[in-house]
């Protein structure tokens, strides 16, 4: 109990520090915006395209968001060695990352909510028909992207390489969890009937968040201190 | 006492791995359907296995260093890792020639092809997150923490993939068909042996890479002392 009220603790301090100073949500969302705009240009975007790999698409998009994001969810603590601080306060490294991952998912699937109306209008696509569905496989893939993320975030904070680092490490790491859930989101976006294989794609995404949540959350402590 | 190890198992290694070379290329029978070019399979598939052999040591190594913080564990690790990427790399390139010749193309998104490309970019950012750290202490649990973590992922991206219909061939192996003989058993006996050899090979240069971690740990170590008492 005093585990998650310290990361509650934790993600309110990490999300209020970005809505005062909004350097994440900025450029993540221009960004965001930006690649959702080069993607039309770089193909025709017909609606059988959209239809067979938009959910693809649209995850590249958030997977290099969250890039963005989980990179600076431990960097944002280097200045003034807050992170020492931080370490060497009440709170486990469990519920350190803990708080950390939640405020990243919590902008990262906020980021989401407002690129998918700009995705629908740029594509041409009724994203809401399974609305709900399709915000519950999302909110999945985020926590997948934002678990994983903000451990690598930990992992590579101290080195000289970190923004180079991160997206190489994280990247094959997550594809299980890209994977699933981009033939979740592919079919949920168009609103076709459910593929067969849905409940094994699902199963697989579900079973990849426990599996790393787990393990992320009990080697925390390991990689936090020093 | 290494040293006579290594010597030990290069005078059974080279011997066998000449006398495979023999057997496979002037011995065996053209398979029926894919002619000469299946004799790449005996490389690939053993390859393969010896690479998934050096993974399995990486990870108990590596959760051997985070139990008892000995550097011996991260140097057999990190020496693991290396021969298994040379490893995986074999039977990479050997799959690449092998398909451009049956397939007509060098690379198909296939699901064991991408998840033997996954698997080594995993291992590979292994790798290049231990040369980013200068902290030997700091390098080696960071290090055992992504083995972990690759290990886990590598073995959720072969189930995954394992759903997705694939044109590579099925297992062939008896022991992987639950008896049923799909290939000669002269040619099954073939890949053990030939498996063997290449895994006394993989032995060989670990213990090697093994010898070279621990030399540059002593030499980091003098340098330090060095620093130190200037």
């Amino acid at each position: 109990m005093t585990m998650l009220r310290h990361a509650a603790a934790i993600a309110a301090k990490d999300l209020r520090s970005e809505f005062r100073t909004k350097e994440s949500i900025n450029s993540t969302l221009s960004f965001s915006v930006v690649i959702l705009l080069l993607f039309s240009f770089a193909f025709d975007p017909s609606p059988d395209m959209i239809a067979e790999f938009g959910g693809g698409l649209l995850w590249m998009v958030f997977a290099f968001a969250g890039a963005l994001i989980v990179n600076r969810s431990f960097a944002r603590e280097l200045p003034n060695d807050c992170i020492d601080v931080l370490v060497a306060s009440p709170a486990s490294g469990a519920s350190l990352f803990l708080g950390k991952a939640v405020a990243c998912f919590v902008l990262l699937f906020g980021i989401e909510c407002i690129c998918l109306p700009v995705f629908g209008i740029f594509y041409n696509i009724t994203w809401w028909r399974s609305l709900w569905a399709l915000l519950g496989v999302l909110a999945l893939g985020t926590w997948a992207l934002a678990c994983v993320g903000t451990f690598f975030s930990a992992l590579t904070v101290n080195l000289r390489l970190r923004e180079l680092m991160l997206p190489m490490l994280l990247y094959p790491m997550l594809i299980p969890a890209l994977l699933s859930v981009m033939m979740l989101t592919n079919t949920l976006l168009t609103g076709q009937a459910l593929p067969p294989d849905f409940s094994v794609w699902l199963r697989l995404l579900v079973g990849f968040n426990i599996m790393f949540t787990t393990l992320s959350v009990y080697l925390a402590e390991t990689i936090l201190v020093r | 006492m290494r040293t006579k190890v290594i010597l030990g198992l290069g005078a059974v290694a080279l011997p066998l791995l000449l006398r495979n070379l023999y057997v496979i290329m002037f011995l065996v029978p053209d398979e029926m359907e894919q002619g000469p070019i299946y004799r790449i399979f005996y490389y690939h598939l053993p390859a393969f296995l010896v690479a998934a052999c050096g993974y399995l040591t990486a990870l108990v190594a590596s959760v051997m260093y985070l139990v008892k913080k000995d550097q011996k564990y991260d140097a057999i690790a990190v020496a693991a890792t290396e021969t298994a990427l040379a490893f995986a790399a074999v039977n990479l390139v050997t799959g690449m020639i092998w398909g451009r010749i049956i397939w007509g193309i060098w690379w198909a998104w296939d699901p064991r092809l991408t998840w033997a490309l996954i698997s080594w970019l995993v291992y590979f950012g292994y790798l290049m997150l231990r040369s980013a750290i200068d902290d030997p202490t700091e390098r080696a649990k960071n290090s055992a923490v992504l083995s972990i973590f690759g290990s886990a992922s590598v073995a959720v991206t072969w189930k995954a993939i394992e759903w997705w219909r694939t044109q590579h061939p099925g297992p062939v192996l008896s022991i992987r068909t639950g008896g049923v003989q799909k290939i000669d058993p002269m040619m099954e006996n073939m890949i053990y042996v030939n498996f063997l050899a290449l895994l006394l090979l993989g032995v060989i240069f670990m213990l090697v890479r093994l010898r070279q971690e621990e030399v540059q740990r002593e030499i980091d170590g003098l340098r330090r002392y060095a620093h130190a008492a200037n």
